[in-house]
């Protein structure tokens, strides 16, 4: 077993790409993703790893940049953050379309305006719909293992799809904590080098990105929507193979003493953890309560929510982002039209939190479970709640 | 659980001492966590950071509000912030200053545990700077008593190289000279 360190996990998350043995990569940096640039190019000037380290001048570039190479075959990688990811967007369907198999990393963080640098899921909520695999993670240690799953789900030959990986900002990438690295020799095993579907080539010519009119384009969107459905399956069987090789197992929808609990609460991103601590405590206090942490957000995991929620009277949903003028947040929403068809369902409360940056401790998890313990469960509240905010 | 504030001035090093003692702390077998206080940091301006070390897994991931020891890597700011804010009832207070620990306790009017060390004066003396970060963490060490000294060799190695040896020497003055109150 490998030995644990103490390491700050954006530096982390750039030793374990540099573990994937990339061809290039393009990053410009930006708070709080920094670090993630700053040691991947270190890796590349130091000779540790053998890439290209393009330098770019904008985020727009750095993802056009890894478009043009994965279509030469290259395996790539980008990170960003808030601003950066908004840059970005325009070029994000169309690596999706192109079927291009880039990996990012996002250290999550609030988009302007106002201006804040610190966490929440209001940068990777606009890009939902771009056609991207789209993971969470809840520590340092998921940050390491998923960026290197990553390429091995998106390179799949049934997939062909882009891979982000949603690390909050600040409190994941400015933590130092314990991690382990897995060996060189087992992740070359695991991560085979990359086969191209089609490369660009100058003594083969082929076209990547093409025109399609009326006659083709919904044939193309159908298309890209069932790679991005049928994804699910390679991401279990890559996350099977994980568990196997290196002992730690991820799944769509992680619970914690959720089996036989009447109200669940449901957390994406870092504070897992935290809720689970206010779990115990109010476990201890004989509430029968449990958590459920969503890792996998597109694709949605409807079968795997559907069936964690079966038995539970009360949900209470937190969104760590705003939908402004719809219907809650965006995790909200979801889990909303997951349930429709389902007979029988529980009554959903929705809090968002940890806006900005905002702090979420043990206390307020406790909190928002008291404060639905006296509602009613024979029905959904179809309004959501800003947790803790000042009105005055 | 051990949580610890620390407090500095932007560019005195405190972010640095929270890594190297995370980092050390991990490798001597423990769990632990290092982080500064999340934002935008300017030179000079007050700021603070934040360890966390146990036995087992640490969950928690929110801020440090109640801990158990707070460090101040620079007297200046014991007028300027309420540096025991929320320290717990019996927690200790590490000032970085030749002061003895009743001088603290009566400047700050504060009745718990105080221990002081002149880090400045021993890093100016061992390393020829006025920077303490690395010599309050002996400091540090002897207050939390959950790890020697030595526990700190590999990664302030690590760190500094060739000048690893004279922080560790500060280190172990400010291990050795700091005075601890009743």
């Amino acid at each position: 077993m490998a030995k644990r360190v103490g390491m700050e996990v954006a530096v982390a998350v750039a030793e374990a790409v540099g573990q994937c043995d990339i061809d290039m990569a393009a990053v410009y940096p930006i708070t709080p993703q920094s670090h993630i640039a700053e040691h991947l190019s270190d890796l590349v000037a130091d000779g540790k790893i053998d890439a290209e380290f393009v330098t770019v001048e904008s985020e727009h570039s750095a993802m056009s940049a890894v478009i043009g190479a994965s279509g030469t075959g290259a395996r790539v990688y980008t990170a960003t953050s808030s601003q950066g990811l908004m840059l970005m967007h325009e070029l994000l369907p169309i690596a999706s379309g192109m079927r291009l198999p880039i990996v990012m990393g996002i250290a999550n963080r609030a988009v302007s305006g106002p201006l804040n640098i610190l966490n929440d899921h209001s940068d990777i909520m606009p890009q939902r719909d771009s056609g991207w695999i789209s993971i969470f993670v809840e520590n340092g240690q998921e940050a390491v293992d998923v960026s290197i799953q990553a390429f091995k789900i998106a390179e799949h030959k049934d997939v062909n799809l882009p891979v982000c990986v949603n690390i909050d900002g600040f409190q994941l990438t400015h933590m130092v904590e314990p991690l382990e690295f897995p060996d060189q020799e087992l992740v070359d095993k695991f991560l085979p080098p990359r086969v191209p579907y089609a490369t660009l080539h100058p003594s083969k010519p082929v076209t990547m990105g093409a025109f399609a009119m009326s006659d083709y384009f919904t044939e193309m969107q159908k298309a890209k929507d069932e790679a991005l459905i049928n994804s699910k399956k390679v991401i279990l069987e890559v996350w099977d193979e994980w568990a196997k090789m290196f002992g730690r197992a991820y799944k769509p929808v992680e619970t914690y003493k959720a089996d036989d609990a009447e109200i669940l609460m449901l957390t994406m991103g870092s504070m897992g953890e935290t809720a689970e601590m206010a779990i115990d405590a109010l476990r201890a206090k004989g509430v029968s309560v449990g958590l459920i942490k969503l890792r996998l957000w597109r694709p949605f995991p409807f079968e795997e929510i559907k069936a964690v929620l079966k038995a539970a009277k009360k949900l209470i949903v937190t969104d760590r982002a705003v939908s402004f003028g719809g219907p809650g947040g965006p995790v909200f929403s979801e889990i909303k039209s997951a349930l429709y068809s389902e007979a029988r369902r529980p009554a959903i409360y929705n809090y968002i939190i940890g806006l900005g940056g905002r702090d979420v401790t043990v206390k307020d998890f406790i909190g928002m479970v008291e404060k639905v313990i006296p509602c009613s469960a024979e029905k959904t509240v179809d309004t959501y709640e800003y947790w803790g905010v000042r009105e005055s | 659980m051990i949580e610890v504030r620390w407090h500095a001035r932007g560019g005195q090093g405190a972010v640095t001492s929270v890594e190297l003692l995370a980092v050390a702390a991990i490798s001597a077998g423990n769990y632990a966590q290092g982080f500064p206080s999340f934002g935008p940091e300017r030179r000079g301006a007050p700021i603070a950071a934040f360890s966390r070390i146990d036995q087992k897994q640490i969950k928690v991931r929110s801020g440090i509000y109640e801990p158990d020891v707070v460090i101040v890597l620079d007297a200046s700011l014991l007028s300027l912030v309420n540096v025991i804010d929320g320290l717990k009832t019996g927690g200790k207070l590490i000032v970085n200053t030749p002061k003895t620990p009743d001088e603290i306790k009566k400047d700050l009017n504060f009745n718990g545990i105080v221990a002081t060390v002149d880090g400045t004066g021993i890093a100016r003396k061992e390393m020829g700077v006025p920077i303490a970060n690395t010599t309050m963490i002996g400091a540090l060490l002897k207050v939390i008593g959950v790890m020697g000294l030595e526990a700190m060799k590999e990664s302030v190695e690590h760190r500094f190289g060739r000048i690893a040896q004279k922080n560790l020497t500060a280190m172990k003055r400010a291990y050795e000279e700091i005075k601890i109150s009743n």
